[in-house]
């Protein structure tokens, strides 16, 4: 199974970046063999809203079946939920902690959106 | 005619002014009030409403009996506001910006186009005023398709005076398209300087002829005035700084019944705007050989 | 970190004034003018920027008139009136809303789709910390976008830096720009007047923070041009569920002040910096912020 975390930076030490829409890149984590790749979310960055439906479906057309992230909007959190993603807030400082309490079932899934939609 | 009301910085006195010089027409005029986002003319003019309809734009609606998820219109979509995942298509109505390009996409004809009502837009008399407003729906995002609306309303071929929405960005444009002249209201302060030159930019770029009106003249500096000289800006009229005129204005009463007197000059004004659309025009049509 | 956005429905009513003089009164705040459309905080704060970036935002269509065969085609789909028909047709970028169906449908593949400069922002610092603020291109859409923006950098910047407090000065009105500035804000300050129009306005900036869920506190600056509309507004906004938190007197010596590029309250005790001081520190009592 594939898990996502959304990251500001290249690697497992990397901070986990607390944007979701308009995050950096995501770190699409495969807990089976232990390997990682890494999807760019530049588009999101200069669209003119609606950064977290594109985000959203970054993470599903990527096959991961839970996304980690600081924050998740209303319409992120109506189309993931739609597409069985479940969302995991999380403030830990890097990704591979995050990854970490994730396996180790520290992590509480997200019953709503955690933060108002920015409109734009 | 249609005349335009703006400024950059809110709070100068666009209303009041608009207000004003469609009480003083002394002809019928229409009097539109396209600050959708908060219309307060009708505080001041206090219309006999006559009808009342809604603003609307069209948001697509998809029929899932037919859609085949097939994503081509999330892929046209540049607002976000369709999207296809995990074989769902959702539409997300407060990002639609009305393009229609989803509907012409769909390959299944699973899209089609059904009004939401996002303001209102009431009509109203006073005298020999034909007052239209627009209201934006509160929680409602996109106030241009209301002003538009607003304008479409008005008939072509009467004097028009449009109390713009603030600021220099889409609503202030939409409001001031299509004028032929624009009285930029400011008051002599460095706010009002500063918002007066975005607003001189901004009408420049669309080409639209334009002069400057200082409210509450004496209550800062001259800078207005110097910046007008220097960028030949008509400077069409003063109102002074008069606390009779705020007292009035808190109560709902209009500058014209603080200083009747100004009745005469806002008449002139409005024949000088005339005469300078005539000129404009009458370049215009002759080649702009000038 | 609490975030503040200070608005007030109708323009004119004060507001830049009261925010530059709250972040003159603040202890360890960024400020932020999501004003994008016709920002002011500058004049009173006078910021030295320290990096400067362009605000991109959606695409704009271009019609390339190598290619145009002149069918008109884009013409035709275009609901913003964007498309003037000629040899060859043209786009003006001003009506042209960025939706891509005259590039999508274009039988000659004709139409360009840039991305679109719609401005620039700022970081930036004052005399009383650091700031970021934007500037429209003249002309440009998409001010939502940019407050969102603005917003997200000095929220980004409070938090590398570890700031206590965001002070916004918002837009005015109640559409996209004022809803990007203040949803998911800590608390909403709206500064009125005491005006039929004001309280008409500011009944609606209510009904938007009710909706969004946004506590609201609200000051009536020039309360002595009209003392009985001011009760009226106090009362009104109390049964709308806001905090009243106090009255500002009319004083011609903000304007003396903003002329000298000051806020009034650097400017000397006058009256109305008196009546703010007290609003700021009551202000940062109830929300739990060292004033």
């Amino acid at each position: 199974m594939k898990i996502a975390i959304s990251t500001t930076g290249n690697t497992l030490d990397a901070a986990i970046d607390p944007r979701f829409g308009r995050a950096a890149r995501f770190l699409i984590y495969d807990l089976d063999d232990k390997t990682f790749t890494l999807v760019e979310n530049e588009q999101n960055l200069n669209a003119a809203q609606g950064a977290g439906i594109q985000a959203a479906k970054i993470i599903a057309d990527n096959e991961a079946k839970a996304i980690i992230s600081g924050q998740c909007g209303p319409k992120a959190f109506k189309i993931l939920s739609a597409a069985g993603i479940t969302i995991y807030p999380c403030d830990a400082g890097s990704v591979a902690e995050a990854i970490e309490l994730y396996t180790a079932g520290a992590l509480q899934p997200a019953k709503d959106a955690t933060v108002e939609g920015h409109w734009v | 005619m249609k005349i335009a009301i703006a400024s950059g910085k809110g709070g100068t006195g666009k209303t009041t002014l608009a207000t004003a010089l469609a009480q003083a027409a002394a002809q019928p005029v229409q009097l539109l009030d396209c600050d959708v986002e908060e219309p307060n003319a009708h505080i001041f003019v206090k219309p006999q409403w006559t009808n009342h309809k809604d603003a609307t734009i069209a948001i697509p609606v998809l029929d899932t009996t037919r859609c085949t998820n097939c994503g081509k219109c999330g892929e046209l979509c540049q607002f976000n506001a369709i999207v296809t995942i995990a074989n769902q298509t959702m539409i997300f109505s407060d990002l639609c910006h009305s393009c229609g390009g989803c509907v012409l996409v769909c390959p299944e004809k699973a899209l089609q186009e059904q009004p939401k009502t996002i303001g209102y837009i009431d009509t109203g008399h006073s005298g020999e005023i034909t007052f239209i407003k627009g209201t934006l729906v509160i929680g409602e995002a996109m106030s241009p398709p209301v002003i538009r609306q607003v304008k479409k309303t008005a008939a072509a071929d009467q004097l028009t005076i449009i109390d713009c929405p603030p600021g220099t960005s889409c609503p202030m444009m939409t409001a001031v398209n299509g004028s032929d002249f624009v009285l930029l209201v400011t008051e002599p302060t460095p706010f009002g300087l500063h918002d007066l030159k975005l607003a001189v930019e901004t009408l420049r770029s669309m080409d639209i002829p334009f002069a400057v009106v200082v409210n509450r003249a004496g209550c800062g500096d001259d800078k207005v005035d110097h910046y007008c000289r220097n960028e030949q800006i008509s400077l069409l009229l003063q109102i002074k700084d008069d606390r009779r005129v705020a007292t009035a204005y808190s109560r709902g009463d209009g500058l014209l019944s603080a200083l009747p007197e100004l009745a005469t000059q806002l008449r002139s004004l409005l024949t000088e705007i005339e005469k300078r659309i005539n000129q404009a025009q009458g370049q215009t049509q002759g080649g702009g050989t000038q | 970190m609490k975030e503040i956005v200070i608005i007030s429905g109708k323009g004119g009513t004060g507001k830049t004034s009261i925010t530059a003089s709250f972040a003159a009164l603040s202890k360890d705040a960024v400020f932020a003018d999501c004003d994008v459309d016709a920002a002011d905080l500058h004049l009173l704060l006078q910021p030295l920027a320290i990096k400067s970036m362009p605000f991109i935002s959606g695409n704009v269509a271009r019609i390339n008139e190598q290619k145009c065969s002149g069918c008109g085609t884009c013409n035709s789909l275009c609901r913003f009136d964007a498309v003037q028909p000629g040899t060859p047709y043209t786009i003006n970028p001003t009506d042209c809303e960025g939706c891509g169906v005259c590039v999508h449908f274009c039988p000659e593949q004709a139409i360009e789709f840039p991305p679109q400069r719609c401005g620039e922002w700022f970081q930036s610092e004052t005399r009383f910390g650091p700031m970021i603020h934007a500037a429209l291109d003249i002309g440009a859409e998409n001010s939502g976008k940019l407050v969102s923006l603005v917003r997200q950098e000095a929220r980004n910047l409070a938090e590398a830096n570890q700031h206590e407090l965001i002070l916004i000065d918002g837009p005015p009105g109640i559409g996209c720009p004022v809803i990007a500035a203040t949803t998911g804000a800590h608390a909403v300050f709206v500064i009125t007047e005491p005006t039929c129009s004001g309280k008409h306005d500011l009944l609606r900036v209510l009904e938007l923070t009710e909706h969004f869920d946004i506590p609201t506190y609200i000051c009536v600056n020039k309360w002595d041009i009209n003392p009985d509309m001011t009760q009226q507004i106090k009362i009104a906004g109390e049964e709308k569920g806001a905090t009243f938190i106090g009255t500002i007197p009319y004083d011609q010596q903000i304007t003396k002040a903003q002329i000298e590029g000051k806020t009034i309250v650097e400017w000397g005790d006058t009256i109305a910096a008196i009546a703010i001081k007290e609003i700021w520190n009551s202000f940062c009592e109830q929300l739990g912020i060292a004033s």
